[in-house]
């Protein structure tokens, strides 16, 4: 098998340090040409950081690589280009604004003369690479234009111009449907096929068992596992991604769970093209209870959220706090009714990032702080601090901007900001994405403690781990439906088959 | 080492403080300057006519100022204050002809407040604009900038209304007072300021408004996911402003006892330079009133001096610009070292 398949890069012995973490450790990475090598970890395990390593964008603090038995050190991604290394980022770096030729070709483009683009060649080109790619798009369409999954494939067109033998994939099936997901399989065999290396990132196992045939394991900037796919089924890749012992977020006592303190009925949210984001979705937490929610990236976990903060006007379906039934249309009216909202993207949604702490603290809350639209300064600044330090923010002084804060402190910034309007309900979108362990543990305290003191909570997650050892409950999201539902001594395993999509289903639905 | 670095770091302190209060230290200079320069310019008679002129482009400025904040911005106010001028000298010269065979008159008094609610309703215009139906606000507020000077010339067919003294027998005697009147001493103008100036800072820093129109400048996403009013907010914004400009539009047709369509234009550009000038981040969020005022008596003091002078005021054209752009590269240069200091002290703190 190896020799159908020849090595075509090898990192031996690579480490690399960022400041406060190791996010590799010693990795050993053969990746072997004309074959799919799948990739798999946890958010942080130091997936990325290997991609960005081989694409060089980052450059390793240790250890070597290897291209054909000679070492080669990437400076910059240009030089890894030079060495037809292509990368597919998750994000597109896309102008929807220009046409497919002009995507495909930008800041290289063909001149004539050195003066003037050739765009006929350029989209000659252009055609040529979406006929090898069995792609039906005209190259002078604009972008914008094009459904995300043949966006991909432009990207994946983009990659292969620059000549690419190496192509990695980093989660690109996140924002596709099941059809797209199809072209896109099509495509990776065809390069196969032409001996193309390609290195899939992705979190949905299924896929990676389908499509793979060469298997690494990350956990912890560590390789766990590394083997042909042959044998390989999804509680093998489980147990090597999160091993035996799971990191434990103890609970201090047993939880006392009082009446249904937040409740969803049958929303439903409808997609752009048809389907539903939140596909009728009903669910209920009760007071003092952590319900965690677990899904993939798309499975309509953030969008039920916004939906019941009043985010979208198209949801229907109906939810309840403490039973009465919510009427308030916009945020501010489900702030007031006990909702509260902490937001994924903490930078984007959560805070104002050049306001002082205190201001940010009681920007959802300053009502309390006023008489009619008198602010008590005085006031403000005491509650301020009272929640500095009852939720333990390490900060010089609460004057300061909360974009000096590190990430874990302004994560409790922002849930500080949710208490102050003493909510009834939590809702925690990732609560602990950006934030290193150490501030994840403190965080996931203090979900804890509040939730002890009677308030519901309600949080979302990618992380396995964190949802297994956090929630008292489990409801697990699919494409906008819910799959599943667990208490926590059920296995991972159950839970990550019930949060893949099934694809068959869905071809019939 | 441990004593060089916090040296350093003291350093880089005082030339942040320098660079915070950096309108303030430019007005010190400014006045030095012509005091030494310009012989008179320090007594009290030049002062009042200093800040009498200073007075009206401050009051645009204050309105401009959260508009900025919010990260918007609004072209109209120099067409409102021509707008408002046109409607003072209508309301005084001709009152309001009911078509029924007689004419109602206005007093003093109540011509102010027409006037003003006239100003208010081209924001709340700005407002739907740019909050209902989504305009830019730039584009919004340069459509209402045509509409206004158009109105205001349609108005009289492009003369001027003049001899605006007013009368007993209508209850405008007192007209004029507006413009040239004093009250201890001080313009009317003055007193105006002084008053909108505290209470633009009032709402700016101790009611809740204020904090929100703060909180849409730095966030809008996170500000309304906070609950904040988005829509409501903006619309005060622009509602304030056309409020100072209608103000700005009655003194001035009662300072020249005369309104003419022209009144006004390119005001709003000197108001935005005094905003900029003061600190006001034309990215919003940031700016103060108090910032803005300074700014504007800065431009003030600079053109006055300079024609006390002699010198050309194409040249005070120029000079005007250059002010403006040494105020924003200084800006860029204080954000950068802020951000670097505040680093330093979380490091320092963190280990």
């Amino acid at each position: 098998m190896s020799d159908a398949h020849p090595i075509g890069l090898t990192i031996r012995g690579g480490v690399k340090v960022y400041p406060g973490t190791r996010a590799l450790k010693g990795v050993d990475f053969d990746l072997r040409m004309g074959a799919v090598n799948v990739l798999v970890g946890e958010n942080g395990a130091g997936k990325s950081t290997l991609m960005k390593v081989i694409a060089g964008v980052e450059s390793l603090t240790e250890g070597r690589i290897e291209m054909g038995g000679q070492e080669v050190s990437f400076r910059s991604k240009a030089d890894a280009v030079a060495k037809g290394i292509g990368i597919v980022f998750q994000e597109l770096n896309l102008f929807p604004n220009l046409t497919v030729a002009e995507n495909i070709f930008i800041a290289r483009e063909p001149l004539r003369y050195g003066i003037d683009i050739d765009a006929a060649a350029q989209s000659e080109a252009a055609r040529k690479l979406m006929a090898r790619l069995e792609q039906d798009i005209d190259a002078d369409t604009p972008l914008g234009n094009l459904r995300i999954g043949q966006q991909q494939v432009v990207e994946i067109a983009k990659a292969l111009a620059q000549d690419a033998r190496i192509l990695i994939l980093d989660e690109p099936t996140s924002a596709l449907s099941a059809a797209e997901v199809e072209v896109l399989f099509r495509v990776i065999a065809d390069l196969k096929a032409q001996g193309v290396g390609i290195v899939y990132i992705s979190h949905r196992l299924d896929e990676l068992i389908r499509i793979g045939d060469y298997i690494t394991v990350l956990r912890d900037g560590e390789i766990t596992g590394a083997q042909s796919m042959q044998g390989v089924d999804i509680p093998w890749i489980v147990k090597a991604m999160i091993g035996e012992g799971s990191k434990e977020f103890p609970r201090v006592e047993a939880p006392v769970f009082g009446d249904d303190v937040f409740s969803a009925k049958e929303i439903t949210l409808p997609r752009l093209g048809g389907g539903y984001t939140v596909d009728h979705v009903s669910l209920a937490v009760r007071s003092g209870e952590i319900l965690g929610v677990y899904g993939l990236m798309g499975a309509g976990r953030t969008e039920f959220l916004e939906c019941a903060m009043g985010l979208h006007p198209m949801a229907r379906g109906q939810f309840s706090i403490e039973g009465k039934p919510l009427t308030e249309r916009d945020v501010t009216g489900r702030i007031a009714r006990g909702l509260a909202l902490i937001p994924e993207d903490r930078k984007r949604d959560g805070l104002v990032q050049i306001m002082a702490i205190r201001e940010n603290l009681t920007l959802s809350a300053l009502n309390r702080f006023a008489r009619l639209f008198h602010l008590n300064l005085r006031a403000e600044a005491k509650g301020a601090v009272e929640f500095v330090k009852r939720l333990t923010i390490k900060v010089a002084s609460a004057e300061n901007p909360v974009s000096s804060l590190s990430g874990g402190n302004q994560q409790k910034v922002v849930i500080g900001k949710a208490l102050m309007t003493e909510p009834k309900i939590l809702l925690m979108d990732e609560p602990s994405r950006g934030i290193d362990i150490g501030a994840k543990a403190e965080v996931f305290r203090t979900m804890r403690k509040l939730a002890a003191s009677g308030l519901g909570i309600l949080f979302v997650t990618s992380d396995i781990e964190e949802v297994m050892a956090l929630s008292d409950r489990i409801i697990v999201m699919a494409n906008g439906r819910i799959t599943g539902e667990f208490l926590p001594n059920a296995g991972a395993a159950a839970v990550i088959s019930a949060a893949t999509p099934n694809k068959s289903k869905d071809a019939a639905a | 080492m441990t004593n060089s670095q916090s040296n350093g770091l003291n350093r880089a302190d005082l030339l942040l403080l320098l660079l915070r209060l950096r309108t303030f230290v430019a007005l010190i200079l400014v006045l030095a300057y012509f005091s030494y320069a310009a012989p008179n310019f320090l007594s009290t008679a030049n002062a009042v006519i200093v800040s009498k002129h200073v007075a009206l482009n401050a009051l645009l400025a204050i309105g401009m100022t959260f508009v900025i904040i919010t990260g918007g911005i609004d072209l109209s106010v120099g067409s409102i204050v021509g707008l408002c001028a046109m409607v003072t000298g209508w309301l005084v010269l001709n009152g309001i002809d009911t078509g029924l065979g007689y004419t109602v008159w206005f007093n003093t008094v109540e011509i102010v407040g027409i006037v003003t609610l006239v100003g208010v309703l081209v924001g709340v215009a700005n407002g739907v604009l740019i909050t209902r139906l989504g305009v830019a606000p730039f584009i919004a507020t340069l459509g209402t900038l045509y509409i206004a000077r158009g109105a205001a010339l349609l108005s009289s067919d492009g003369r001027t209304f003049p001899n605006l003294t007013g009368s007993v027998e209508y209850g405008t005697a007192s007209f004029p007072f507006i413009g040239m009147g004093t009250i201890l001493g001080l313009p009317v103008i003055i007193w105006i300021l002084i008053g909108l100036g505290l209470l633009a800072q009032y709402i700016s820093r101790r009611t809740t408004l204020g904090r929100h129109i703060y909180a849409v400048g730095g966030n809008e996403r996170g500000a309304a996911l906070s609950g904040v009013k988005v829509a409501r907010i903006k619309m005060f914004v622009y509602m304030f402003s056309g409020f100072c400009a209608a103000i700005v539009g009655i003194v001035v047709a009662s300072q020249l006892q005369a309104s003419h369509p022209a009144t006004g234009e390119t005001f709003e550009l000197n108001a935005i330079a005094a905003a900029v000038l003061g600190g006001t981040s034309m990215s919003g969020g940031r700016g103060r009133i108090g910032g803005t005022i300074i700014g504007a008596f800065v431009i003030g003091i600079l053109s006055d001096g300079l024609i006390m002078m002699g010198v050309s005021s194409f040249w005070q054209t120029v000079i005007k610009g250059v002010v403006i752009i040494a105020a924003v590269v200084i800006d860029q240069a204080q954000s950068k070292l802020q951000s670097r200091v505040a680093l330093q002290q979380e490091a320092a703190a963190g280990k």
